[in-house]
């Protein structure tokens, strides 16, 4: 259980942060992009004047809480979303409510 | 002052002068035999008296690492002005040519980049009228 706490809070933590955030967006937009792609996207589209280093290591901290998936395709590296960790978050209040939901008006 | 030449590392000469030419559109301006490499240049076929692409051997050890790093986190070397990003994307991946970025709208830019077959990642752009 405690472990499951800490992944919980790797994912809110992760998700507190809205530079992590837009991050997301922007692979939720298309998955498989190189660093420079995101650094690309983040100041093109966010006006976000951070640094190549800042942006990797809030990538670091998505991979960490495991809302972002690396892929090394030879000499390449892409990033992709997983929202594998926003699951238990359904099931812990969502689905929940919306199952109460339905029994009531079935 | 001027700049009329600009390079690129690759890690095949003949590989690369291939790519360029045939499947880029660039056209050769000087080969010349240099020891073991060439002096080898390209230039843009409506430009012939335009900027100068260098070929250049990336035999130094530290071309090697520079080139790695870029590559891995997918920053292109230089970058080339199209006319249209998305026909040349379609021109290109006809060709086999492989993208690690399809045509995106970057603000005001688009952009793709691909790799030159040579250890090199290379953006092509179409930047609107100013």
């Amino acid at each position: 259980m405690l472990a499951y706490y800490d992944a919980m809070a790797d994912v809110f933590k992760a998700l507190a942060d809205p530079t992590r955030r837009l991050i997301l967006d922007e692979l939720a937009e298309r998955n498989e992009q190189t660093l420079f792609e995101i650094c690309g996207r983040l100041t093109t589209r966010h006006s976000l004047s951070l640094t190549r280093q800042a942006i990797s290591q809030h990538l670091e901290i998505l991979e960490e809480a495991g809302l972002v998936r690396t892929r090394r395709e030879g000499r390449y590296k892409f990033h992709s979303i997983d929202t594998t960790p926003l699951e238990p978050i359904m099931s812990r209040w969502l689905r929940r409510t919306t199952t109460k939901e339905k029994g009531v008006s079935e | 002052m001027k700049i009329h030449m600009t390079s690129v590392f690759v890690d095949d000469q003949a590989v690369a002068h291939r790519f360029y030419t045939e499947v880029l559109g660039f056209v050769t301006k000087y080969d010349v035999p240099i020891g073991e490499d060439r002096w080898l240049t390209v230039v843009s076929a409506d430009d012939p008296d335009g900027t100068q692409l260098l070929l250049e051997p990336s035999s130094h050890p530290a071309a090697r690492a520079y080139k790695d790093a870029l590559v891995a986190d997918g920053i292109p070397a230089t970058q080339f002005a199209v006319d249209d990003v998305q026909a040349e994307y379609d021109r290109l991946i006809a060709l086999g040519v492989r993208f690690t970025q399809p045509p995106t709208e970057m603000g005001p830019v688009t952009t793709a980049v691909f790799d030159d077959t040579c250890g090199n990642l290379i953006q092509i752009a179409t930047v609107p009228d100013m």
